[in-house]
């Protein structure tokens, strides 16, 4: 039994290891280790379309987590207090943002919102002053940050409802027979209550959206972003450039996620 | 500021996100999936049933999506089955959540380079080059069901995982030994016992993994080669090669019905063993 677990840990681990391991390689084949070296390394950082999508993914992660994480807790917070069709609604939202699968949201998008831009966009250059250009509504950064909001707002709304009901009641009942404003009551009991979950949500909504390949494959425009570009480049073969870039993501992303675990697991201990 | 107003004004982002990026996206492609391809691609007003009609011409796709999610599934279950049994039976609490985390972290980091270290090690400098090495020759894995395969399992074991190990750690282990004692063997305790009493982790973890994998698009795309494809490799084709937003909208939304007709039918049948078992355990 112990040795089919560790079997199946090599089988999880080894993938990975191998392209960190082929990764310091010093030779210019993909798949002939001869001797280390952190030149492929430098390489991948010097390439200039290399760094336009890692910019690209960053700030698109960014933006999007922020925006999920603010709209995704202002929701949860009030649905804490609801019952009723709203409440209903929103779950059945929820349940389906997650529910259907990532390529259909991309699909659906992407041909929503072009529809959308088609219709508006000859009403911006009726209403547009005379000798200005008018500006054109595509599909690019906006849409790529809006369409990862949804599906990380979602996950924020989940994260954060579970910690919120996990909370002790008395605590909020205390503060408002305490005469607190509700406000007063939510910024010095509940905010710091559910923070650790909300910088959790924060955490997990920035890595899924570095990492989201297939709703960004649709819904990005001419922009090109990291998982896009790496994408592109397997189609063209195996290099080392590629296991370069693909270590750091992953790098990048193990050490998000373990901070993420911290936070939960210690706010769910405070909570007890 | 009443409370009610207060709620509107907190649910009113989240709410306009959920209408303007969820609701009207999703109902373009149901009015799409009725209309006609304009001459140049994209999309001309009508209403017929021809994308529909037409559907028969990606049945390669269906087929290989509703074969290989299910065998994926199975083998990820059978796979994962043990581990979970394992962490949650046999491991030291001091080290279950250190192994538990093990598991669970490759799934939250990025499938597209999980994915990519499957084609290093599959491909003719990995492992047939390894058999080679050995004397087994012409050994062809990428680009084959099989490696289709792999990369599934690779890619959702740690989601099978999870919940069949959060079922397990809850049983209550006093059963085990209460079978014990009464003498019944190690296997059939687990047949008796342990087996039945995980089953809504299994359903979970089975349920969670095939509707992923339904819409799976990377890994066929990867490992497949354009040989193995799935429903989302006919969707990207038709909505970013051939730009028949109409034809793509037809499959789109039938591959979101069959999902939906799957689950509630699995749902039931899971729902009937759980009634089941409530018998069993009333006896």
């Amino acid at each position: 039994m112990r040795l089919y677990a560790i079997f199946v840990y090599m089988f999880l681990y080894i993938p990975i290891g191998v392209i960190a391991l082929f990764s310091f390689n010093a030779g210019r084949h993909a798949s002939q280790l001869q001797g280390l070296s952190t030149k492929w390394y430098g390489i991948a950082l010097s390439n200039p379309f290399v760094m336009d999508a890692l910019e690209t993914s960053l700030v698109v992660a960014f933006i999007s987590a922020t925006c999920a994480s603010l709209f995704g807790t202002m929701a949860a917070v009030a649905l804490q207090g609801i019952k009723g069709p709203v409440r209903t609604a929103f779950d059945a939202l929820i349940y389906i943002s997650v529910m259907i699968p990532g390529i259909v949201i991309g699909i659906a998008t992407l041909i929503g919102l072009v529809t959308i831009f088609d219709q508006l966009n000859p009403l911006i250059v009726a209403i547009w002053p005379n000798g200005i250009e008018p500006p054109q509504l595509h599909m690019g950064f906006a849409s790529l940050i809006a369409a990862h909001t949804l599906f990380l707002m979602a996950l924020v709304i989940i994260i954060v409802r579970a910690r919120l009901s996990g909370m002790d009641r008395s605590l909020t009942e205390a503060s408002s027979d305490l005469y607190s404003t509700p406000f007063g009551t939510f910024r010095q009991v509940t905010l710091p209550l559910i923070f650790p979950a909300i910088l959790a949500g924060f955490l997990l909504s920035f890595t899924f959206s570095f990492d989201d390949f297939i709703v960004a494959f649709f819904v990005a425009g001419s922009e090109t972003t990291l998982p896009i570009y790496v994408f592109s480049s397997i189609r063209r073969g195996v290099t080392p450039e590629i296991n370069a870039i693909g270590t750091m993501v992953m790098a990048v992303s193990l050490i998000m996620l373990v901070t993420a675990q911290i936070l939960l697991r210690r706010g769910e201990r405070r909570n007890k | 500021m009443t409370q009610r107003t207060r709620n509107w004004l907190l649910l009113a982002p989240a709410g306009t996100w959920f209408l303007v990026m969820l609701i009207v996206p999703l109902t373009v492609v149901l009015i799409y999936s009725f209309g006609e391809r304009a001459t140049a691609g994209g999309y001309s007003p009508a209403f017929t049933f021809e994308q529909y009609a037409n559907l028969p011409a990606r049945w390669a796709a269906f087929k290989n999506t509703m074969v290989l999610a299910p065998v994926g599934t199975l083998a990820a279950l059978l796979i994962a089955y043990p581990v979970a049994y394992f962490l949650a039976v046999r491991v030291s609490p001091k080290w279950k959540t250190i192994l538990l985390v093990l598991v669970i972290v490759p799934f939250w980091t990025s499938i597209l380079i999980r994915s990519y270290a499957w084609i290093f090690l599959l491909g003719g400098r990995g492992i047939p080059a390894l058999l080679e090495w050995i004397g087994i020759e012409g050994v062809r894995l990428i680009n084959t069901p099989f490696s289709v395969l792999i990369g599934i399992i690779y890619g959702y074991l740690p989601l099978m995982v999870f919940p069949i190990y959060v079922n397990l750690e809850r049983l209550d282990k006093r059963l085990l030994e209460a079978s014990s004692d009464l003498g019944a063997k190690p296997w059939r305790t687990f047949i008796q016992i342990t087996l039945p009493m995980s089953i809504p982790g299994i359903a979970t973890g089975c349920m969670l993994v095939f509707i992923l994998l339904m819409g799976e698009f990377l890994i066929p795309a990867l490992l497949g080669g354009g040989k193995v494809f799935f429903v989302g490799n006919a969707l990207v084709d038709l909505f970013l090669q051939s730009r028949n937003w109409p034809y793509g909208s037809a499959v789109a939304v039938t591959l979101v019905v069959v999902m939906l007709i799957t689950v509630t039918i699995y749902m039931r049948l899971i729902k009937r063993l759980g009634a089941h078992r409530e018998d069993v355990s009333l006896m």
